[in-house]
């Protein structure tokens, strides 16, 4: 009892978010990707999936691997407040994985865009969803964002027209190792969202049953010859 | 007599994403297999002439005088070396150098080796890159850039003729049909109609990138290189060479207006079609007699107008051969089996020797399975620069 009175001292308070529907996208090469919310019982296929990219230095995956790695822990321990996780599956098998989490009703905090494969637009797809996820259903005005790699400032900040906030740090941060903050407002989202973000609903009971049971990658382009 | 001239070695990278590397690494790495495929790698002091084939090493990653440096990098000096650069048409110019060099009787052995590393830089620096060969004033000033040259050129294109988006994927489907199965491309990876065209969510998985362009209507950017060795078939050196040559038939080059707006109709590639000609009437062919084509689809739209313009479809109307499948490995006149430079990919100063690297495998029947065309007899090639204002085209033979 003790244990659990403490435990409720170091979690938390949660906003409750509302759910995520789950959506389906044809990527280009004809592959049907659920996009889903994870649930928290899934964190072990989650982790195992990230856990490779770790050491691997390109396009700055273990950076971005690490982190998502600490914060998916953080949302399955209850240390990270208002989190969400959506990922991407193709018949199962996860392909990409981004999380973020709502600092209050009106404020979203985008955390990591983690690409498993790559070439089919799949980070985008899914960094689309999550942003989706924040305006559309938790009902955001703003979403922070940060980019570690140069990937990430090209998809986002150039390509959705971010605003640059970084004139206002101190006043104005985003809480991933202080680097400059950019913002997508409900303005910029209504102004891209049909160009950036697609996708089907409801997913017929067939294709979502096939993203169930998440699944982990037996390979990665990161990795030659990788074997788990 | 004409010289009768052949290629029997044949060399490529694997395109794609080498920009950890040095270019003339890349370049000695495509040099190397095509020493080795022609059987002079330990005699490769006998080649009498390097051409190198590189259109902005000094932009795209720093450097200079590649065509020496890879020349030491192979340990074959004092073979000289010369940089040709003609924009992407800068491989195909190459290859017609190395053959006049061979025809004027000053080279009997030529190593051409076309090569480029596009992603040090960021695919948008990559794109300003390419643009600096478009008219600095009336052209790059203005911002215009070789995808929105494209965009325009489709624009006018399907407004004449009735050409749709969806024809234009059915060009790049066709394009990763084969460059799936070619271990050289960039994107060994198909796409669908459904994907791509017809369904919902189609229009933000095939992006646009100038309208009515989309990231399927367009080459990725892509590091690379590839190499030809071709020989004097009546000189004494030709003995050297174990495997057949495939002869070069034709060649054929021409140059159009810097400024596409001083062009009479934007919507005609003068160059390529007198490119086109002059390689026909080398090569003593006409269009009906050519097997499969190798040609220049920067953009799916190319494809279209370039074969169109070399008489292997009437004007206004290859799209609907598209539609009926003629262009495809199977079908009447395959076009680009290698995946096109949509698929696999286009190193600018690499491609046009890349073409001529395609036009071997297919002649020699080496192509992948369920890439290969059926028996060809000639194939054509057609290396296009700027928008259309220097232009490459190469016939080759299996005698």
């Amino acid at each position: 009892m003790a244990i659990d009175a403490l435990e409720l001292k170091l979690r938390p308070p949660e906003l409750g978010l509302t759910p995520y529907p789950a959506k389906m996208i044809t990527l280009a090469s004809g592959e049907i990707m659920v996009v889903r919310e994870c649930r928290r019982e899934e964190v072990g296929v989650l982790l195992g999936t990230v856990y490779p990219l770790i050491g691997v230095a390109a396009d700055y995956y273990d950076i971005v691997a690490c982190r998502m790695y600490e914060e998916l822990l953080g949302w399955y321990r209850y240390r990270t407040a208002n989190e969400f996780v959506l990922v991407g599956a193709i018949n199962g098998v996860i392909a990409g994985i981004v999380n973020s989490r709502s600092v209050d009703h009106k404020l979203g905090m985008s955390l990591h865009t983690l690409t498993i494969k790559r070439g089919l637009r799949v980070g985008a797809q899914l960094f689309a969803a999550k942003m989706e996820n924040h305006i559309e259903y938790q009902g955001a005005d703003e979403v922070y964002i940060v980019a570690e790699s140069p990937n990430g400032w090209k998809r986002w900040m150039l390509e959705y027209s971010l605003e640059d906030r970084s004139s206002l740090y101190p006043a104005v941060r985003h809480e991933l190792g202080g680097g400059p903050t950019f913002c997508l407002t409900r303005k910029l989202w209504d102004a891209v969202k049909a160009s950036k973000c697609t996708g089907t609903r409801p997913v017929p009971p067939e294709i979502l049953a096939t993203a169930n049971k998440l699944i982990m990658p037996t390979e990665y382009v990161q990795i030659p010859g990788f074997k788990r | 007599m004409t010289a009768r001239i052949g290629i029997v070695g044949i060399g490529h990278t694997r395109f794609g994403n080498s920009s950890e590397y040095d270019l003339a690494d890349v370049m000695a790495y495509a040099a190397t297999d095509a020493l080795i495929d022609a059987g002079i790698l330990e005699q490769r002091r006998e080649v009498d002439q390097v051409f190198v084939a590189n259109m902005a090493s000094g932009l795209f990653c720093h450097q200079s005088s590649v065509a020496s440096s890879m020349v030491s990098k192979l340990d074959m000096e004092p073979v000289p070396a010369e940089l040709i650069e003609n924009g992407p048409a800068s491989g195909a110019s190459a290859v017609k150098i190395a053959y006049m060099a061979i025809a004027s009787g000053m080279v009997d052995v030529a190593l051409v080796v076309g090569g480029e590393i596009m992603r040090k830089i960021s695919g948008w620096e990559a794109t300003d890159v390419v643009a600096t060969m478009l008219h600095p004033e009336a052209e790059y000033a203005m911002g215009l850039t070789l995808p929105s040259f494209g965009g325009m050129f489709a624009r006018l294109y399907m407004d004449k003729y009735g050409c749709t988006e969806r024809d234009l994927a059915l060009v790049a489907v066709k394009d990763h049909d084969n460059g799936a199965l070619n271990q050289y491309a960039h994107v060994q990876g198909t796409c669908t109609i459904e994907a791509i065209a017809d369904g919902e969510t189609a229009g933000v998985v095939n992006n646009y990138i100038a309208e009515p362009l989309r990231i399927y209507s367009t080459c990725p950017v892509t590091d690379g290189a590839a190499a030809l060795v071709l020989v004097n078939m009546d000189s004494p050196k030709a003995k050297l060479f174990k495997k057949k040559p495939v002869r070069i038939a034709g060649v054929g080059s021409a140059t159009d207006t810097h400024c596409v707006h001083n062009r009479k109709d934007p919507l005609r590639l003068d160059a390529v079609r007198i490119a086109g000609e002059k390689a026909y009437r080398m090569a003593g062919l006409t269009p009906g007699d050519i097997s499969f084509a190798e040609l220049h689809d920067a953009f799916t739209i190319l494809e279209l107008a370039i074969s169109e313009e070399i008489g292997l479809f009437e004007r206004g109307k290859s799209y609907l051969a598209v539609r009926k499948g003629e262009t495809t490995i199977k079908g009447r006149l395959p076009i680009n089996p290698s995946g096109g430079l949509k698929s696999k990919g286009h190193p600018v100063g690499a491609t046009g020797v890349s073409q001529v690297v395609e036009l071997v495998r297919q002649l020699r029947g080496e192509a992948e399975e369920g890439r290969q065309v059926r028996d060809p007899k000639y194939g054509m090639s057609v290396n296009f620069g700027g928008f259309g204002n220097n232009v490459v085209a190469i016939i080759c033979a299996k005698d």
